[in-house]
């Protein structure tokens, strides 16, 4: 059972990071989309959409060829710097953070067009700064939806399993995932393991939800 | 096209994919070997030619992960593996009759490297040199090509050096295509792997098992359709299935050393 706490701490690891990730660039994204009319928006809005949609198989073909040894980014990568992100932790995050990316971009887009723009108006023309404006007005009216993305994209995150697959392999202690030991231990037949860490991995997910029931509690009509 | 009619063939096609052929009496499904893809392809739709009445389902994967399948009561009616070990076990859990299973090919272990390579190990030993980084084997608990190259590397006091190094894969498939992809700087596949990508990677040397590599092929005792299984072995055995699996660079098999 030694590994299956191993491929929890893995799992945790890498979920964390990627949406970690995804935090910055989702609001990032979410707010330039919800602000700011340019040509092409909803074009934009569908890309960034589509890691919801395709099959984790096609992402994990995708990220083989642009960061594998011979893509055009991961051959650069390894030229310059000498990084290699196939059968990485690493890699891992990056195929984490992209199935998962679209959670949070799009609750942080809905959540800033809900935000009254008079608002901030205000705020304005009572003297703030745009980066005070964004911190104390606007980010404070959106936390909320922002946060349901975000533990959305968590949970993605940590039962993601063909991208990384793909990408990152299967190496114990290294990139191993709770998924994909879950994966590996039944195609052994080794059901003791395989019992162990369904168990493990339904006991944390049970944990993660009362966790963020806490951390986002319901809003009940009537009071505020 | 009217609405109404544009949604009245979208119903239809809808139903249509809903519905789905259901399985037939006449199906055949054969589990088998990731490294038989190429050339079970081929003999399958021979069969299906040979028989008009009958269905062909080839259901490929690691031959430790199609037992576990046939385990958990997949409706499998042929299982070919790639190894003895993991038809003996089928054979222990009753999933295969006793004395059922027939050898019907052979093949060499073999290490690629990629086809630009710098470096080239001429022997085991090299793969523990610095100048090779990640090696590809298939996972020893489910593939068997990783149990063959596992053996071969512990009788040579390498395995706890190139362990550290290997990366595991699902299937030998896995392997090659990892080698194809320069991901790694070597891999264990078979003979026939290695002859499918000959642009994409090289054969470094052949590795010599003390295990022969032979693939056992039997009925699966719970399937639906025994007659068609049986014949369906017989055909992978007839001078017309030899063929397609020589094209394909298996060599014969014979039935008597290497029984449980």
């Amino acid at each position: 059972m030694e590994a299956a706490w191993i491929a929890l701490g893995l799992s945790l690891k890498v979920a964390l990071w990627a949406t970690g990730i995804d935090l910055v660039l989702g609001v990032a994204v979410g707010l330039a989309l919800a602000r700011y009319r340019f040509p092409g928006r909803e074009l934009v809005d569908a890309i960034l959409l589509l890691p919801m949609v395709l099959p984790p198989t096609v992402l994990g073909y995708y990220l083989l060829v642009v960061i594998g040894r011979r893509g055009w980014l991961g051959g650069w990568l390894e030229r310059s710097f000498g990084i290699n992100l196939i059968f990485t932790w690493q890699g891992a995050v990056i195929a984490a953070a992209i199935v998962a990316f679209p959670f949070v971009c799009k609750s942080a887009r809905a959540a800033f067009e809900n935000v009254d723009v008079h608002l901030e108006q205000a705020a304005k023309v009572l003297g703030l700064g745009a980066a005070a404006v964004f911190f104390r007005v606007t980010l404070p009216l959106a936390w909320r939806g922002i946060l349901a993305g975000v533990l959305l994209a968590f949970a993605r995150a940590l039962g993601e399993f063909g991208a990384t697959l793909m990408v990152a392999g299967s190496i114990p202690g290294k990139t191993q995932t709770l998924s994909i030991a879950v994966y590996e231990a039944v195609q052994a037949g080794q059901d003791e393991l395989a019992n162990g860490l369904v168990l493990l991995t339904s006991v944390t997910c049970i944990a993660i939800l009362l966790l963020a029931g806490r951390l986002a509690p319901a809003r009940i009509p009537g009071r505020s | 096209m009217t609405p109404a009619r544009t949604f009245r063939v979208a119903l239809a096609v809808l139903a249509g994919l809903l519905m789905g052929a259901p399985a037939r009496a006449a199906d055949l499904t054969v589990s088998a070997a990731a490294s038989l893809t190429n050339a079970f392809k081929e003999i399958g739709a021979a069969f299906e030619a040979a028989h008009p009445d009958t269905r062909v389902q080839l259901n490929f994967g690691a031959s430790g992960a199609l037992l576990q399948q046939i385990a958990k009561g997949a409706p499998v009616d042929v299982f070919a593996s790639a190894d003895q070990e993991t038809m003996n076990q089928a054979e222990r859990q009753q999933l295969v009759k006793p004395g059922a299973q027939v050898n019907f090919a052979s093949n060499s272990l073999v290490v690629v490297v990629p086809r630009d390579a710098a470096a080239v190990p001429k022997t085991l030993a090299d793969l523990g040199t610095p100048a090779i980084g990640k090696v590809a084997i298939g996972i020893p608990a489910s593939v068997p090509v990783g149990r063959y190259t596992k053996a071969v590397l512990e009788k040579a006091q390498l395995w706890p050096a190139i362990e550290a190094r290997m990366i595991g894969a699902q299937t030998v498939r896995q392997a090659l295509d990892y080698v194809a992809r320069g991901e790694v700087d070597a891999g264990f596949v078979y003979a026939t792997d290695a002859a499918i990508l000959p642009d994409k990677v090289k054969v470094a040397f052949v590795v010599p098992t003390d295990m022969p590599v032979v693939y056992p092929i039997a009925p699966v005792a719970a399937g639906t359709n025994p007659a068609a299984a049986q014949k369906f072995v017989a055909y992978v055995l007839s001078p017309a299935g030899q063929g397609m699996l020589a094209k394909h660079g298996f060599g014969k098999a014979s039935n008597s050393a290497n029984k449980p």
